[in-house]
C-alpha cells in the first residue's frame, strides 16, 4: 500500500495530475448543474409571476 | 431521415433526451474511470526507464486527445450552425468550449508535471507545447468572444466563424511531432499501426480515453440544458416542463 | 464579375479614403521604430547579442504594429454607418473587401517594410539577412493583416476591443512568427531559408484565397445585429 502512494519516488506528480484531473472534472459537472438549478428556478419564477398577473386582469 | 434530424435539432427533444440520457452515462463514466485508474495505478507495470511517473500518461494523454477532439467537434458544430442555421447546433458549440478549455488546461498542466521529473523542466517552448498553449489560447477566444457580444444569436455566428478559422491549429498540434524535432516525444499510439505500447499498458490508456469521452457528453449535456433554459426563456416546451414539475 | 470602370472606381475611391486619413498610418509606423529603439536601449548594445535577437525584434515590432493598425479598420465606417450600406449595397462584398485591405496594407504595412532596413542595419543585420528578412516580411504581413481582419470584423461590435482582437489573433499569428524568424535566423546561420519562405508562401497564398470570405461573412454577421 505504501509503496503505491510513494510511486516510486514520484508520489508528488503522480497524485497531483490524478487529483487535479478529479478536480476540474467534478467543476465541470457541479458549475453547470448548480447553473441548470439556478436558470430553472428563475425560470419558474418568472413564469408563476406572469401567470399571477394575466389572474389578475 | 430528414425528419428524424429535424426532431433532434428541436431543443425540446433535446432538453427532455438529455434529462433521460445523463444518469446513465454518469454509470458508464464512473464504471470506465474506476477500470481504467485501477488498470493504470496498479495493475500496468512500472515503466523500464520513468519508472511510477509514466503513470500520469493516464490522465495526460487522455486530457490532450480530448482537447483536440473536442475542437475539432466543435468546429463541425460550427459548421452545421453556420450552414443550416440550426440552434441547437450552436448552443452545443459553446457548451463545448468550457469543457475543451478544461481538458487541454488538464493536458498543459499534467504534462507540466510529468516533465518537471523527466526532462527537468516545467515548460519547453517546443512545438507540441506551444501549439498546445496556443489551442488554450482559441478556447478562451471562442468563449470571450461569445460573452462579448450581447445578441446571442450574433455572438453564435461569429463564434462559428471563429472555430472554423482556428481549426487549423489542430493539425499543427497533431503533426507537430513529426514536422519539427521536439523535447516532447513522439507518437507511439496509432490507429493504422501497430502501437508501440505494450497491451497492459495501452488498455487502460484507451479506456481512459473513453471514459474521458463520455465524460464529455456528460458535461455537454449538462451545460446545453443550461444554455437552453437561458436562451429560450419563453417557449412552449420550457412552460411545459416547469408545468409538469409544479404538479409533482 | 465587376466591369473594369466599377472597379477603378472603388479602387480609386479607397485608396484616396486612405491617403486622406495617413495620419493613421502614423501611429502603427512610430509604434515600430519606438519599439525597436527600445530594445538596444533596454537589453544592452552589445552588437552580438542585438545581432542574434534582431529578426525577432523587428518581426515582433511589425506584428505588434499591424495588430494596433486593425482595430481600426472597419471602425469609422460601422460608426457611421456606411458599413451597412456596404454590405447591403455593393455587388461584390468580397471585391470590395479585398481592395480595402490592399489599401491598407500599401498606405500602412508598405512604409514599414520600406523602414525595416534602417531599423535592421542600427541593429547589425548584415545584408543577405536583411534579404531574407525583407521577404518574410513580404509574405508574411499579407498573412497577418488578413487574418487579423478576420478577428477584426469579428469583433467589430464590441466596444472595446483591444484585448480581445489580441487575445484572438495571437494562436494564429504565432506559426507566422515562427516561420518567419525561423527563415531569418537560418539565413544568419549560413543555412538555407528555403524551406520556411516556401511554408510562409503557402500561408499568404491560402489566407489571401480564404480570409475574404470570412471577413464578408463576419461583416455580414456584425451588420445584421
Amino acid at each position: 500500500m505504501t509503496e503505491f502512494l510513494y510511486m516510486g519516488g514520484y508520489a508528488f506528480y503522480v497524485w497531483t495530475s490524478i487529483a487535479l484531473a478529479i478536480v476540474i472534472l467534478l467543476f465541470n459537472v457541479i458549475s453547470p448543474s448548480m447553473k441548470h438549478g439556478r436558470n430553472l428556478r428563475q425560470a419558474t419564477d418568472l413564469y408563476l409571476l406572469n401567470r399571477n398577473d394575466s389572474d389578475d386582469t | 431521415m430528414m425528419k428524424w434530424l429535424h426532431t433532434m435539432a428541436s431543443s425540446a427533444w433535446f432538453y427532455r433526451f438529455s434529462g433521460r440520457v445523463i444518469p446513465w452515462l454518469m454509470i458508464l463514466f464512473i464504471a470506465l474511470l474506476l477500470y481504467g485508474l485501477y488498470g493504470g495505478l496498479v495493475l500496468a507495470p512500472a515503466d523500464y526507464q520513468q519508472g511510477d511517473a509514466f503513470r500520469i500518461i493516464y490522465v495526460h494523454v487522455p486530457a490532450a486527445w480530448m482537447s483536440l477532439f473536442i475542437y475539432v467537434v466543435m468546429a463541425v458544430y460550427g459548421f452545421i450552425a453556420l450552414v443550416w442555421r440550426i440552434k441547437l447546433a450552436e448552443v452545443l458549440l459553446i457548451s463545448s468550449a468550457p469543457v475543451g478549455a478544461a481538458f487541454t488546461f488538464l493536458a498543459l498542466v499534467t504534462g507540466s508535471l510529468w516533465g518537471k521529473p523527466m526532462w527537468g523542466t516545467w515548460w519547453s517552448w517546443d512545438a507540441r507545447l506551444t501549439s498546445e498553449l496556443l489551442l488554450l489560447f482559441l478556447y478562451f477566444g471562442v468563449m470571450g468572444l461569445y460573452a462579448a457580444i450581447e445578441d446571442k444569436r450574433t455572438a453564435s455566428k461569429a463564434v462559428s466563424i471563429l472555430t472554423l478559422v482556428g481549426v487549423v491549429n489542430i493539425p499543427i498540434i497533431h503533426y507537430s511531432v513529426t514536422w519539427w524535432n521536439t523535447l516532447h516525444q513522439g507518437s507511439t499510439v496509432s490507429m493504422t499501426d501497430k502501437s508501440s505500447m505494450h497491451i497492459d499498458m495501452l488498455a487502460p490508456l484507451l479506456v481512459m480515453a473513453l471514459a474521458f469521452k463520455v465524460y464529455y457528453g456528460i458535461a455537454l449535456l449538462l451545460r446545453t440544458r443550461t444554455e437552453l433554459i437561458e436562451r429560450e426563456p419563453n417557449s412552449k416546451w420550457l412552460k411545459a416542463i416547469i408545468e409538469e414539475k409544479i404538479n409533482d | 464579375m465587376m466591369q473594369l470602370s466599377k472597379l477603378y472606381l472603388l479602387v480609386s475611391s479607397e485608396f484616396l479614403t486612405a491617403f486622406r486619413n495617413r495620419h493613421e498610418a502614423l501611429n502603427p509606423l512610430l509604434f515600430f521604430v519606438l519599439v525597436c529603439l527600445l530594445f538596444p536601449l533596454g537589453i544592452g548594445p552589445s552588437p552580438v547579442l542585438l545581432n542574434t535577437i534582431a529578426p525577432g525584434i523587428i518581426w515582433c515590432a511589425a506584428l505588434l504594429a499591424i495588430l494596433m493598425s486593425l482595430s481600426n479598420l472597419f471602425r469609422t465606417e460601422y460608426e457611421n454607418g456606411t458599413l451597412e450600406l456596404m454590405v447591403l449595397a455593393t455587388h461584390s462584398l468580397t471585391v470590395l473587401v479585398i481592395i480595402k485591405l490592399l489599401a491598407h496594407w500599401m498606405l500602412i504595412v508598405l512604409p514599414l517594410i520600406l523602414l525595416t532596413p534602417f531599423i535592421a542595419s542600427a541593429l547589425g543585420m548584415s545584408f543577405d539577412v536583411q534579404l531574407t528578412l525583407l521577404s518574410t516580411l513580404l509574405l508574411g504581413t499579407p498573412v497577418l493583416l488578413l487574418v487579423g481582419a478576420v478577428m477584426a470584423t469579428l469583433t467589430l461590435v464590441i466596444p472595446q476591443n483591444g484585448m480581445l482582437l489580441a487575445l484572438l489573433v495571437l494562436p494564429l499569428y504565432v506559426p507566422v512568427l515562427i516561420f518567419g524568424t525561423s527563415a531569418v535566423n537560418a539565413t544568419a546561420s549560413g543555412f538555407s531559408a528555403a524551406g520556411p519562405l516556401y511554408i510562409l508562401a503557402t500561408l499568404c497564398v491560402l489566407s489571401l484565397t480564404l480570409s475574404p470570405f470570412a471577413i464578408v461573412a463576419a461583416l455580414k454577421t456584425g451588420v445584421s445585429q
